[in-house]
């Protein structure tokens, strides 16, 4: 399957990919709405731009072969997609008991900040590639086979 | 305006009310008034911006910060360069960098570049520094030339549909071919000088690895390689892990001798001595030791963080027999294998200089411009010595034809080359090539806001901070440099076609196909170009 993959070194740090992201998953589309009022109302980023000194990489899901956080769900909210290969989320049936949160070893998994529930990359079902992907100005983020 | 925040409340509120802002408040504290006179002005438009900060991390003058009591990100307009890296990347659309509309008293002779300049000078003492060419309103002749197209009498060709040869090769030329016949086959008799083959007229001109990161190197490289021409490694030497793009490399060989070795000197497919360079004749490169890290270290072969200057002149060469010893001695070095070229800056003898360099024996001449830019040059400098690179050109080209010698070396022209018009006008008026540097930097994004020796070029090219160059990724700055090549070689097989000519060999030095508007009867002299209507 096609996942994203990070080369830190040509990311940039500028966190365009955070806002896409973010823009992508809001109810308004909209960048500017998105993050000045749905930011309010608990919308996040799935990606994390993870610094330090200049080195800078953008992770989130790795979307694994046989992921720890599947396994972990008490609730069967994650599943891993046998014909995508994506790790799927379903929030209604998410109990919050960040099982898959403390099972993640990338941290790629956030709590959702006002309900009981999680954030976590759903790869852009509705884009060919995903918003992060094709943000990034220095093509540090890829949409490939590996 | 006053650091309003700290005022009164009332001043605050209208501050942050206020669309746009024009000054940061950090500006006018702590700092010489002169600063105030800056040049542009950071306008953000606070219906827009959403404190994402993406303008701050790409910013490394530091115009861009995060306010804590405000908690908004401000500007301090007096440190902005007007490269517009925070323009490009701000996902809003939220700022635009404008020129300072401050004005000073009109005055057509102190204008406010010489008084900013005096200021500045008056306060810190030092020579002005400046980057890329000279930006002064001096005449471009590309702009005064007219091409010329097929109308009835003599048929345009379609490069769409029919062959059209841009290949070109640069080096001495024989005065006259003797064949051989034997077997009823023909055989070339005569010896062929070295030669350099481009498929298109067009190289990636000397900007040294130092000046500009590894990074755009490895690009040029590449893409020089895919296009079939080359590029130019500049007078920093040759990073060991690009020896594999020989091939498509001229080497250069500059005052300071930087890198220069045995393995060095046979790695490229030619090789060049920089006498000069457009935009600082006379004096000598500066790479200041903050641009100098291992790689640059390394490749240089000078100690960290040490500053490389070269001589202004080569010591070894005070005449052109001294000149043509140093030729010799690289053409022994390399077993006659590559030609030699020697760049010279576009100065007033141009044409005699270019004489003597291929009677020392130079398969290549290469000029370069006033317009030619550099990556450090004292801004009086860049703004006042040297010659259009058009008149130089044209004078040199009718110098060595007239002394029978044409032949003999290859006009490369360099300095100020903005598109592919430009580049038919050099070679109708008797260029073989031209170099291309200001053109591949903008073309990998640079704004040309001059500031290339401050090594903090926001757009990742004249820097070797690892958080900037990391900016140019090399995989796209070599796609944008085979784009541009590619496109401007579409551009020339048109403007060929619509002249009724197939190869560019059939517009080398034809300046029949050039006519001039606007020029005094002088420079057409000096052109050898006719008036338009005549």
């Amino acid at each position: 399957m096609k996942r994203v993959f990070i080369n830190p070194e040509f990311c940039i740090g500028c966190r365009l990919c955070e806002l896409a992201c973010l823009t992508e998953h809001s109810q308004s589309k909209d960048l500017i709405l998105a993050y000045r009022d749905e930011v309010a109302s608990g919308l996040l980023p799935r990606n994390r731009v993870e610094e330090k000194g200049y080195i800078t990489a953008s992770l989130t899901c790795r979307h694994c072969e046989d992921p720890y956080c599947v396994r972990a769900c008490i609730s069967g909210a994650l599943q891993k997609d046998p014909e995508t290969g994506r790790v799927t989320y379903d929030e209604d049936q998410c109990v919050g008991c960040w099982s898959c949160l403390m099972a993640c070893p990338f941290g790629s998994i956030k709590r959702h900040p006002i309900k009981e529930k999680i954030v976590k990359c759903d790869l852009c079902p509705d884009r060919s590639v995903p918003a992060c992907v094709s943000s990034c100005p220095n093509q540090a983020l890829t949409f490939e086979e590996k | 305006m006053l650091d309003c925040g700290l005022v009164k409340s009332k001043c605050r509120k209208k501050f942050l009310k206020s669309k746009y802002i024009y000054t940061g408040v950090r500006a006018l504290l702590y700092q010489s008034i002169v600063q105030n006179y800056h040049d542009f002005v950071v306008e953000r438009n606070l219906d827009l911006c959403i404190n994402c900060r993406v303008c701050e991390r790409q910013c490394s003058y530091l115009v861009h910060y995060w306010d804590e009591n405000r908690q908004r990100v401000m500007h301090d307009s007096s440190k902005c360069v007007g490269c517009h890296r925070c323009e490009a990347l701000c996902p809003t659309g939220a700022i635009v960098i404008k020129r300072n509309p401050s004005q000073f008293r009109e005055n057509s002779h102190w204008k406010p570049w010489f008084l900013k300049n005096v200021y500045k000078q008056a306060e810190q003492g030092g020579v002005l520094l400046s980057g890329m060419g000279n930006p002064q309103p001096y005449p471009i002749y590309w702009d005064h030339l007219l091409l010329d197209a097929s109308q009835v009498t003599n048929p345009s060709i379609d490069p769409l549909r029919e062959p059209m040869e841009l290949r070109t090769y640069l080096g001495s030329k024989p005065d006259a071919l003797e064949f051989v016949e034997r077997d009823n086959k023909v055989n070339l008799k005569t010896k062929l000088s070295p030669q350099i083959k481009l498929n298109y007229p067009i190289m990636f001109s000397a900007m040294s690895y130092g000046s500009i990161n590894f990074n755009l190197h490895i690009a040029m490289a590449k893409a020089a390689t895919e296009l079939g021409i080359v590029y130019n490694t500049g007078e920093g030497g040759l990073h060991p892990d690009l020896y594999k793009y020989g091939p498509n490399t001229i080497i250069q060989v500059a005052s300071g001798r930087f890198g220069v070795h045995k393995d060095y000197l046979n790695a490229g497919c030619g090789i060049e001595i920089k006498i000069g360079q457009g935009a600082k004749p006379g004096i000598g490169g500066h790479l200041p030791g903050e641009k100098v890290d291992a790689g640059v270290s390394l490749t240089r072969m000078i100690p960290i963080g040490s500053d490389a200057l070269s001589p202004a002149p080569h010591h070894d060469i005070y005449s052109i027999e001294d000149l043509r010893q140093l030729i010799y001695a690289l053409k022994e070095a390399t077993e006659y294998r590559v030609p030699v070229s020697v760049k010279i800056a576009a100065v007033h003898n141009a044409a005699a200089i270019a004489s003597g360099i291929v009677r020392a024996g130079a398969d290549i001449v290469a000029i370069d411009g006033f317009r030619g830019g550099t990556g450090a040059a004292p801004t009086m400098i860049r703004d006042n010595v040297g010659i259009p690179a058009e008149l130089a050109l044209a004078a040199i080209d009718q110098r060595l034809r007239d002394e029978g010698v044409r032949n003999k070396a290859s006009i490369v022209i360099a300095g100020g080359i903005r598109c592919s018009a430009d580049v038919v006008k050099a070679i109708a008026l008797g260029a073989d090539a031209v170099y291309i540097g200001s053109a591949v930097l903008v073309a990998v994004g640079c704004t040309m806001c001059q500031r290339c020796y401050t090594g903090k070029c926001p757009w990742g090219i004249a820097t070797n901070v690892p958080a900037l160059a990391r900016r140019q990724n090399p995989e796209i700055a070599k796609r944008k440099l085979v784009n541009l090549v590619r496109s401007w070689g579409h551009e020339i097989e048109e403007m060929l076609g619509g002249m009724g000519l197939n190869s560019i060999e059939s517009l080398r030095g034809n300046r029949e196909k050039l006519r001039a508007v606007g020029l005094s009867e002088i420079e057409l002299d000096i052109l050898k170009i006719k008036p338009a209507g005549r």
